[in-house]
């Protein structure tokens, strides 16, 4: 069925019709479409042998399929996976899929082929009607609206509608509540993130075996990855050695710069900083020896150690904060307090006062 | 308008006795639909016709990929255990025995080394997985550089937009369940990422982590996500898209005989049927063999999750990519350390722009990509129903547009790997990295006017072949002592191809009634000379003929 142009063309609402081209050019001299080009028969519509060939390599394709299924059961049985054994774990691996594959692959291609050599293949013409409704069904829709506003008085009372929508757009809210237990009811994200396991005479031990260090073994240009001590028993391991890691090393005398309020948070130039990037929190872990350099292997924010974690490059904004530290009695090295900032990413509730 | 007989229509002339028999075909379709009045549903959708093109199929596999995942994803969940309580390793994967990791980590290894095939399903899960992201991303292109999002599919466009964004969340959460090193890493850059939102998101991260990061919910409550939410959400989105598809009719490339208000191809019953549903195994079978000789995501050489380790070089699943390179090429003071931070605190609270500039500049480009339909639309002020799928060339203001998105994101994309680039070229990070920022705002406007220049000349050239034929490569010689190359003409079936498009003038603002003219208008204005100034024109018959003549 043609569609009928002058019923498009009605206009809608007052302005505009269905049609308006816009800025479009619509030309009167533009060239005609030909129609559809004769249709040209294949090698298969003509000639019965290539017919029955064609037929035969869908058919063997299908029994391929068969085969396929089979490889695929008998493989599950010949190659198991052996304990122990990685070399095992791959043959089942390939082998299943193998079979697996070529039984889905032949139906593919069999179906396909079928479809493009023996099936019919005179194109087909369906019409497009536009995807509004007619004028009338339009007309009636709009209608059928303004009566229930008329008969409801939902634009006319209006007292009653705003409260509805008042009411409907509350509802929302004890739902939102509902979902404060995810989270556990005591304490709030930003104490937590405002101290980690250290404190005045923790030991700084290595991870991940907890051995203490003493700090006659921290040689010039040395690193260890330290966790604090009692952290490999704590409730709470992972997230408090989210927090708590630390990357020790012992720079040259003299390469080191410290500010006058941390002159006594290294010990014999053994310095102790955040491992958690300020960033988004990866473990800053690569170390560049000669030039002091810590390296965020997650976006590339850089930290220079002789300059108490300073960022040098990179999207971090803030220094690694500084884990102030001595040794005990016994020559080990402890913690001489927790952190005096939050270690780790921003947050809103961070402060902007934090003492050196 | 007249139309063809339609041969495939059923025949309520032909004699009853035709009608009631058909042999078991008959009876079959006559049991059922007595049953369910189906005959309705056959009759109008059975040999629908669906026009035939490569990228036609960009779609259907997307389609199909999600298949692939609901059935691989099944028979995951019947081994796999959403939990983080911590064991002791003790499964059959030597390097890693007797270390501690959480059970959902240890399924995950008990899948893959024990459960025979469990890996082929694992990989072919996951490869399925990059498969549907990829394959959305394509057909989003196929869409937006042929105009195919133009009324009366603007809405479907957005439907499309949402489910690239649902198959985006799939991924991650999937990614994120067995509980490795690689995934925990994941996991924390988003939980930092969220933390640095004001106001709110310290509390955020606390709800969804269920307390300090990581916790012992996290894997839990992805897992509901990853399974049941988005799964039901992205189900649901993909019926309303192909409803809607059959709704419009697919649209069709400019053809003899294809007009905007028909649709040529080839009927549901049987062809398209044979070939779409022999695509799936296809498809289903190339992922299969990726399953079964490519390995992907090895859980097992990346051990469990500890927030201490790192490795270098890892690399989130590809469509990931874009946000990590955002975050890594805004630099964390403006002018290098010393000039202006981004990140800064007032009244005693911090505010860390140099995680809200990347969020919120990705934000807008998603929202400019979902409501570009629309504000072409607003341009060209076009009310008109549009099923013939452009050429790319023939709107070059839009190709041009779409080509300097193409670029930013390319380049958002390269920068989540500016470590490796690094590495590779034997430059410095600093380098790479300064490069690509510069490269994020220069290369797309580079890239729009390239692009814009290359259709342009196709354009013109496809006027010359239409005018004066094709150049056929044959020399001779003519009687004057010249040579000549010799020109075919194109047949007419051939040159309407290259004649049958759209084409848009620069608005001219008129003053409204009321004599004046309204901001929106010249805003409209300058968009639209900015999009439509350099034009070029299809061959009319006039100028067609004036061409014979010569
Ligand atoms: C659109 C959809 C989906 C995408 C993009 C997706 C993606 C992923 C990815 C990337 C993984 C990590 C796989 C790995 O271990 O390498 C994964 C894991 C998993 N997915 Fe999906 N998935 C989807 C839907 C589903 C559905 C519908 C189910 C179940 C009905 C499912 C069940 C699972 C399970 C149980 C795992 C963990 C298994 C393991 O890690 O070994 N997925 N998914
Ligand atoms: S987390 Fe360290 S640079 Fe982003």
């Amino acid at each position: 069925m043609a569609n009928d142009d002058s019923k498009d063309l009605l206009p809608l609402d007052g302005h505009t019709t269905v049609r308006d081209p816009g800025t479009a050019v619509e030309r009167s001299d533009a060239l005609l479409n030909p129609g559809m080009p004769p249709h040209r028969l294949r090698v298969t519509d003509t000639d019965p042998r290539a017919a029955r060939r064609a037929e035969r390599v869908v058919v063997l394709l299908f029994y391929i399929s068969l085969i396929g299924s089979i490889f695929a059961m008998t493989s599950y049985f010949a190659f198991p996976i052996k304990p122990n054994d990685l070399g095992s774990v791959r043959l089942n691996n390939v082998f299943i899929g193998l079979g697996l594959a070529f039984a889905l692959l032949a139906i593919g291609i069999a179906a396909v082929h079928w479809a493009k050599v023996l099936m019919a293949d005179q194109e087909g013409i369906d019409i497009r009607h536009p995807v509004h409704g007619d004028v009338q069904t339009q007309a009636r829709a709009v209608e059928i609206f303004r009566t229930a506003d008329r008969e409801s008085g939902f634009n006319r009372r209006v007292l009653i509608r705003n409260g509805m929508i008042a009411a409907i757009a509350a509802l929302p809210f004890p739902a939102i509540f509902l979902f404060r237990d995810l989270a556990p009811a005591a304490g709030t994200p930003a104490e937590a993130y405002s101290h980690t396991m250290w404190k005045a005479g923790t030991r700084l031990t290595k991870d991940p075996t907890g051995d203490p260090i003493l700090a006659s073994d921290v040689t010039i240009g040395s690193v260890f990855h330290v966790i604090p001590d009692g952290l490999l028993t704590a409730p709470d391991m992972l997230e408090e050695k989210g927090k708590a890691a630390v990357l020790l090393m012992r720079l040259e005398p003299g390469v080191l710069h410290v500010s006058p309020a941390r002159k006594d948070w290294n010990y014999d130039g053994i310095v102790a900083y955040s491992k958690i990037c300020t960033h988004v929190g990866c473990p800053v872990a690569l170390y560049e020896q000669q030039t002091h350099h810590l390296l965020c292997p997650c976006h590339q924010s850089q930290f220079d150690i002789t300059r108490e974690a300073a960022v040098i490059f990179g999207p971090a904004v803030r220094p690694l904060p500084q884990l102030p530290i001595t040794v005990d009695s016994e020559g080990y090295l402890v913690a001489r307090s927790d952190f005096h900032e939050p270690v780790g990413p921003s947050f809103w509730e961070r402060r902007g006062d934090y003492s050196a | 308008m007249t139309t063809a007989p339609d041969t495939y229509n059923y025949d309520p002339t032909a004699p009853a006795d035709r009608r009631q028999s058909g042999g078991v075909t008959g009876w079959a379709s006559r049991y059922v639909d007595e049953r369910t009045g189906i005959s309705y549903v056959v009759k109008e959708f059975g040999r629908k016709i669906f026009p035939d093109h490569w990228s036609f199929m960009l779609g259907e596999v997307a389609l199909y990929s999600f298949v692939i995942i609901l059935l691989t994803g099944t028979f995951l969940t019947f081994f796999f255990q959403a939990s983080m309580a911590q064991v002791t390793y003790d499964g059959s994967y030597g390097p890693l025995k007797g270390l501690d990791m959480s059970a959902a980590m240890q399924s995950a290894l008990h899948i893959s080394f024990e459960i025979r095939g469990g890996l082929l399903i694992r990989q072919v899960h996951h490869w399925a997985a990059l498969l549907f992201v990829a394959s959305i991303g394509l057909h989003m292109l196929r869409i937006f550089f042929t105009g195919a999002f133009r009324k009366p599919r603007e809405l479907n466009w957005t439907i499309g937009f949402v489910l690239f964004i649902l198959a985006m969340a799939e991924g991650f959460t999937g990614y994120s369940l067995p509980d490795d090193l690689l995934s925990g890493n994941g996991l924390r850059i988003i939980a930092g990422m969220v933390q640095g939102i004001p106001f709110v998101g310290s509390w955020i991260e606390w709800l969804v982590f269920g307390g300090q990061f990581p916790g012992t919910a996290i894997v839990g409550r992805l897992y509901t996500l990853h399974i049941l939410l988005l799964p039901a959400a992205v189900l649901a989105f993909i019926a309303l898209h192909l409803v809607f598809v059959v709704t419009h009719k697919h649209t069709q490339y400019a053809g003899p005989g294809r007009t905007n208000d028909n649709v040529i191809g080839y009927p549901i019953l049987p062809v398209y049927a044979a070939k779409a549903g022999g695509f799936f195994f296809i498809v289903f079978g190339v992922v299969m063999l990726m399953g079964a000789f490519f390995t992907i995501n090895p859980i097992w050489t990346y051990g469990p999750y500890d927030p201490s380790p790192v490795s270098a070089g890892t690399q989130p699943d590809w469509y990931i990519g874009f946000a990590d390179g955002a975050l890594r090429l805004m630099p964390g003071w403006l002018g290098g350390p010393g000039g202006i931070p981004m990140e800064f605190t007032i009244l005693n609270t911090t505010y860390s722009l140099n995680i809200l500039i990347p969020v919120l500049v990705l934000g807008l480009f998603i929202v400019v990509v979902m409501a570009y339909p629309f504000i072409e639309a607003w341009i060209t002020g076009d009310k008109r129903e549009h099923h013939i799928a452009d050429r790319p060339r023939n709107m070059p203001g839009r190709t041009a547009v779409g080509a300097a998105g193409v670029t930013f994101y390319a380049v958002l994309w390269a920068a989540a790997s500016s470590d490796l680039i690094a590495t590779h070229f034997m430059l410095s990070i600093e380098s790479v990295i300064t490069i690509l920022q510069f490269s994020l705002f220069l290369a797309p406007v580079l890239a729009y006017f390239v692009t814009k220049r290359i259709c342009l000349a196709l354009q013109k050239k496809d006027r010359q072949i239409v005018l004066h034929g094709y150049e056929s490569g044959r020399i001779v010689r003519l009687p004057g002592g010249e040579y000549i190359e010799v020109h075919e003409p194109v047949d007419e079936y051939e040159r309407w191809k290259l004649v049958s498009f759209n084409e848009y003038e620069p608005l001219m603002i008129r003053p409204n009634a009321a004599g004046r003219i309204p901001v929106t208008e010249r805003a409209r204005a300058v968009v639209s000379r900015w999009f439509f100034e350099d034009r070029i024109e299809p061959v009319s018959s006039t100028e067609l003929e004036v061409a014979h003549h010569h």
